[in-house]
């Protein structure tokens, strides 16, 4: 028996079926794994301990890292804040309960920045998360524990949340495959808001093959959730080994001239590319001449929306409280001890856009900036059947690095927001390794592959044909021993 | 100089929906119920919880405002108003903004600005003292109502004194429970009215400065704290001061007004259209239908009633403006189809109105049937008992209920036979010439004598006016 | 760009309560992130409508029918403070 910790699902799911694997072996060997990476907020005692959904659905017995933004019923859920310390919510998302019932089971809670908001992992306030790859390094973020688990053989699959590029983003950052699907295709009940209109929830998986399994069981419309609307068709299982026929674009904005970009990353993308070409696809320069408006667009949408998601966490109802004299004393300790200072900062930016005199400015017009964003996507898919960017200028940075400053920081998301503010499904896989600008280890460099709304079908058919070809074999090293 | 400022006052109600659901969740609403036993994670705001909205709730709504003769907007949206209170457990309110479900209505002479659903808020009641350094109370919160599907309906400034705006609150009500889409009670909050009140020289196009009573909770209250606001304004404007923007809370029993949040932090609710929810865009065949489905309203009551039952303008709003009156009336008019319905409109106005207030009921919770009430109005019509005595069986009817025949028998109230009357008419003439001839000779009040030695004969039982006729007609006038 | 004042505005309609140390950094920070989403402001916007979601769905509703509420004492289990079945607050009145 090979070491189920270098398994994929979908190869662990084989030997389960052929016997040479059982489900609680391959399940304790998460379970026992020392997490050395500060991956996990909680994690569940061993294969007996933890609800599953049986033994017949597509991912019976496959263990699963939840990001900590998902609420399970009676399992300590905190969006990685101390306002929610101690909270063990009443029900259970959507999404969690349709891996349960394809046969999932719970692993753990994973680390992220608190409430999703930011790059880096840095900004939990249960600890930093360390690259699997570099531990001096970021995972990114905000589903930083999402990519290490998995990254770093703590979960041979995870799921997180991506707004403006929290799943791609630490996908790439730590190697490994991440997907945004289309908006509305998988419910967000139950997951824990931050900026609703962007939200989504998607999986984080050692390969393509995999992130096809996790995304076929968790889509589908919810009554709880007046945004879903589920896949058109059952997500396929990707076989495909070229691009024939396919129109692959490469948007200048977010390609080769953007920002910020490493040359690293260049060089890796370049290859990639090109290697699209071989594959058979027709590859050509395209345009999205506002796509370099989303940062700014974002950090207006983004944060006006979680100033009024985040009102909630008032120590009434549930979470921490500051005991004080007056009402208004009583929510401004609570909310000013129990946020960190990203989430202050975004909520402040947002109320601000969001305050008399100023929403046109900036509300209305980021608003109208997303309908331009939305309509150069449109009309690249006029041309292409897909674009392709580097997910992130960067390859992992140094812990701290950016912490001083809030817009390098969200600068990191450059090459992602723009999806997200169209609604449009993406894939981050890992395409190559190259160091950091200024020298260091050779680290992972994503490809972000983007489609149509709903068309992930496709875009994992795609995406299978070049993780096959680029054949990224590289892993780092995982911890060994029992915890 | 006070003749000349005149009062207008807008008004802006809050109705909660009968539904059988809250507006975003599926907890069941109970008036009264224990606190808390109605609550779910989307109701109490838990993280990731997402709101779904109850279909009845916007059917309710879309009936309101074609019953106010509204424009339904083809495709409104909600929004997110933001503030901070514990009986708000997400920080904001879902409510709508920008594009109302419905504007420009009508209803009894006042104009309907616009009628947007939202959801209520919780329950909170201060409790007292903790006893803690400087004596501040806590409050308990209840999120049992959080979330109850409101509809606001805000009128234009059209009012111009403070009975009138109770008047039309009243019609608001009837109409709304008409529709029965809510319970429409003020004493249990499921109708809650707001005034805005300015005053202005009459001469002058231009409103004055507005302000804004809260949560007045009964229609008396409402009168009776308009009535209160403006003489406050017009004292601050005869001793030539100005009126300031606020909103102000009425205390009914001292009946004074004060300030209800400081100015200190300016309001700044911060809208932005609600991302968890999807527009509501209703078809013009389902306003179509809901127009179609509205039952008769009381302003097309009234007008049925003066135009096909001949009623008074004053009678036929009386009664038309009061549901369960006008079902009183309506079933006592098709019980009695031999009496006049106008004689039997007075009588429900009149005297039943009267005698049930004094046992502090509604006419229909009284003992008297609508059909004894028409059935005593027959008797009167037929002369089988004068007005006197048919007030008394009235009487009777509300406190004991019966058939009203068997009680003028019993009570020995009976006109008589009309022979008997023209007998005892033909004796009193014969036994008082003298007013006889007084009569005859154009005297006209001298047939107050005779008329008074029949009264005595009958013990009062006769009437007046067919005593009258008989003695006119027994001397040849 | 944003001043103090400004902050301390922001801070009070968000019930947030910033130190001096932290109303000068926020002051700051706001500041270079709205100058950097100011660049849309030179943007043609006129004509463009504004997008609220990215799914053009209408009408999605749920029939008007009773769901389980929570138990009482399940509702109460997270909240820092409760009384007689109830969310217990310090008064808005104090
Ligand atoms: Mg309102
Ligand atoms: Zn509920």
């Amino acid at each position: 028996m090979s070491d189920p910790r270098q398994l994929t699902v979908a190869e662990a799911l084989g030997e389960i079926g052929d016997g040479s694997l059982s489900a609680d072996e391959w399940f304790d060997a998460y379970a026992e794994a020392p997490d050395e990476l500060g991956a996990y907020l909680w994690r569940a005692k061993g294969a007996g301990a933890v609800p599953t959904g049986g033994e017949h659905g597509p991912l019976a017995g496959t263990p699963v890292a939840i990001k900590d933004i998902f609420c399970i019923e009676d399992v300590p859920t905190t969006a990685g804040s101390r306002i929610l310390e101690g909270y063990a919510p009443p029900y259970t998302a959507t999404a969690v309960e349709r891996l349960l019932a394809a046969g999932a089971r719970l692993l753990g809670k994973t680390n992220m920045d608190e409430f999703a908001m930011g790059s880096s992992n840095e900004n939990s306030a249960f600890g930093d998360v360390r690259n699997p790859w570099d531990r001096g390094r970021v995972p990114g973020g905000s589903s930083g524990g999402s990519a290490a688990a998995v990254a770093g053989g703590l979960a041979p699959c995870s799921i997180g949340t991506d707004t403006g590029g929290s799943i791609r983003q630490p996908a790439a950052l730590c190697g490994v495959v991440g997907m945004k699907p289309t908006y509305g295709s998988i419910s967000r009940s139950g997951m824990i808001a931050f900026a609703s209109s962007l939200d989504q929830c998607g999986p984080l998986t050692r390969d393509v093959r995999d992130a096809a399994l996790l995304l076929g069981a968790l889509g589908g419309g919810d009554e709880r959730d007046t945004t879903s609307i589920g896949f058109p068709e059952p997500i396929a299982i990707p076989g495909r080994e070229d691009l024939e026929g396919l129109r692959v674009g490469v948007p200048s904005e977010l390609g080769l001239e953007a920002e910020g970009i490493e040359a690293g990353v260049r060089d890796v993308f370049e290859r990639a590319v090109a290697l699209c070409e071989r594959l058979g696809a027709d590859v050509a320069e395209t345009s999205l001449p506002n796509a370099r408006h989303g940062i700014s667009a974002y950090y207006v949408l983004a944060p006006a929306e979680a100033s009024a998601n985040l009102a909630r966490y008032d120590g009434v109802r549930f979470g921490m409280r500051v005991e004080a004299e007056s009402l208004d004393e009583m929510y401004e300790l609570t909310r000013s001890a129990g946020f960190g200072p990203e989430v202050k900062r975004r909520i402040m930016l947002g109320t601000y856009a969001l305050s008399s005199g100023f929403y046109e400015a900036y509300y209305g017009s980021a608003q109208r900036v997303r309908t331009l964003i939305a309509g150069d996507f449109a009309a690249a898919f006029g041309d292409f059947d897909l674009l392709v960017t580097p997910t992130s200028p960067t390859v992992a940075f140094e812990l701290g690095a950016r912490a001083a400053d809030p817009l390098a920081m969200y600068m990191s998301d450059y090459c992602t927001v723009p999806m997200s503010l169209a609604g449009l499904p993406a894939i981050s896989i890992p395409a190559g390794l190259a160091p950091p600008d200024g020298g260091g280890p050779e680290l992972p460099v994503g490809l972000q592959i983007t489609g149509p709304a709903f068309s992930e079908s496709l875009i994992l058919d795609a995406a299978h044909a070049i993780e096959g070809a680029v054949g990224f074999d590289h892993r780092p090293k995982l911890a060994e021993g029992r915890r | 100089m006070s003749a000349e400022l005149v009062p207008t006052i807008g008004l802006e109600i809050h109705v909660q929906l009968l539904t059988r659901t809250k507006m975003f969740c599926g907890c069941e609403l109970e008036f009264g119920a224990e606190p808390n036993v109605h609550t779910c994670p989307v109701c109490l705001g838990h993280p990731g919880t997402l709101p779904v909205p109850n279909e009845q709730a916007i059917e309710s709504a879309i009936r309101i405002a074609v019953a106010l003769g509204c424009e339904v907007a083809p495709r409104s949206g909600f929004h997110r108003k933001n503030y901070f209170y514990p009986d708000l457990p997400k920080g904001y309110q879902i409510s709508q903004f920008d594009v109302p479900l419905a504007t420009a209505g009508r209803l009894g002479g006042v104009r309907i600005h616009r009628v947007h659903l939202e959801e209520d808020a919780a329950k909170l009641s201060h409790v007292g003292e903790t006893g803690r350094i400087h004596g501040s109370g806590a409050s308990l919160v209840d999120f049992n109502r959080g979330g109850t599907p409101l509809v606001e309906i805000v009128t234009e400034p059209d009012i111009d004194d403070p009975a009138a705006a109770r008047e039309w609150l009243a019609l608001l009500r009837t109409t709304l429970r008409q529709l029965g889409v809510s319970d429409v009670n003020m004493e249990e909050g499921s109708l809650r009215c707001d005034a805005n009140v300015s005053i202005r020289p009459a001469a002058s196009p231009e409103l004055g400065v507005k302000t804004e009573l809260k949560n007045m909770n009964s229609f008396r209250y409402l009168e009776r704290g308009v009535e209160a606001e403006i003489a406050r304004q017009r004292e601050i404007v005869e001793s030539g001061g100005a009126v300031e923007q606020e909103t102000l809370h009425f205390d009914p029993a001292g009946g004074t007004l004060t300030p209800l949040r400081s100015k200190e932090y300016a309001h700044d609710y911060r809208y932005f259209p609600e991302p968890d929810l999807a527009p509501v865009a209703p078809s013009a065949a389902a306003v179509d239908a809901a127009r179609a489905s509205l039952p008769e309203l009381p302003e097309q009551r009234r007008d049925r009633y003066e135009a096909d039952l001949g009623l008074k303008p004053e009678v036929a709003r009386r009664l038309a403006f009061d549901a369960s009156l006008a079902a009183f009336f309506e079933e006592a008019v098709t019980a009695g189809s031999a009496s006049a319905p106008a004689a039997l409109a007075n009588w429900i106005t009149g005297d039943l109105v009267a005698l049930a207030r004094e046992r502090g009921l509604e006419p229909a919770a009284t003992a008297a049937t609508p059909a004894a009430v028409a059935a005593l109005v027959g008797l009167l019509a037929a002369g089988e008992v004068n007005r006197g005595g048919a007030r008394e069986v009235l009487e009777v009817l509300v406190r004991d209920g019966g058939e009203p025949a068997a009680i003028v028998d019993r009570l020995d109230l009976g006109a008589g036979d009309p022979d008997e009357l023209a007998a005892i008419v033909k004796r009193a003439i014969e036994e008082d010439a003298d007013a006889a001839a007084k009569v005859r000779a154009g005297e006209g009040k001298a047939i107050g004598a005779l008329v008074g030695a029949v009264m005595r004969e009958t013990r009062g039982k006769a009437d007046g006016g067919e005593v009258t006729r008989l003695i006119r007609e027994q001397l040849d006038l | 760009m944003i001043d103090r004042e400004q902050v301390l505005h922001i801070a009070r309609l968000a019930r947030l309560r910033l130190d001096d140390q932290e109303v000068e950094r926020m002051a700051a920070e706001l500041s270079g992130i709205l100058e950097h989403v100011e660049a849309i402001g030179e943007l043609d916007l006129e004509g463009v409508e504004p997008t609220t979601h990215v799914v053009a769905l209408e009408n999605v509703l749920r029939a008007d029918v009773p769901a389980p509420s929570l138990d009482r004492e399940r509702a109460l289990a997270g909240a820092p403070d409760s009384a007689s079945g109830s969310f217990r607050v310090p008064s808005p009145q104090a």
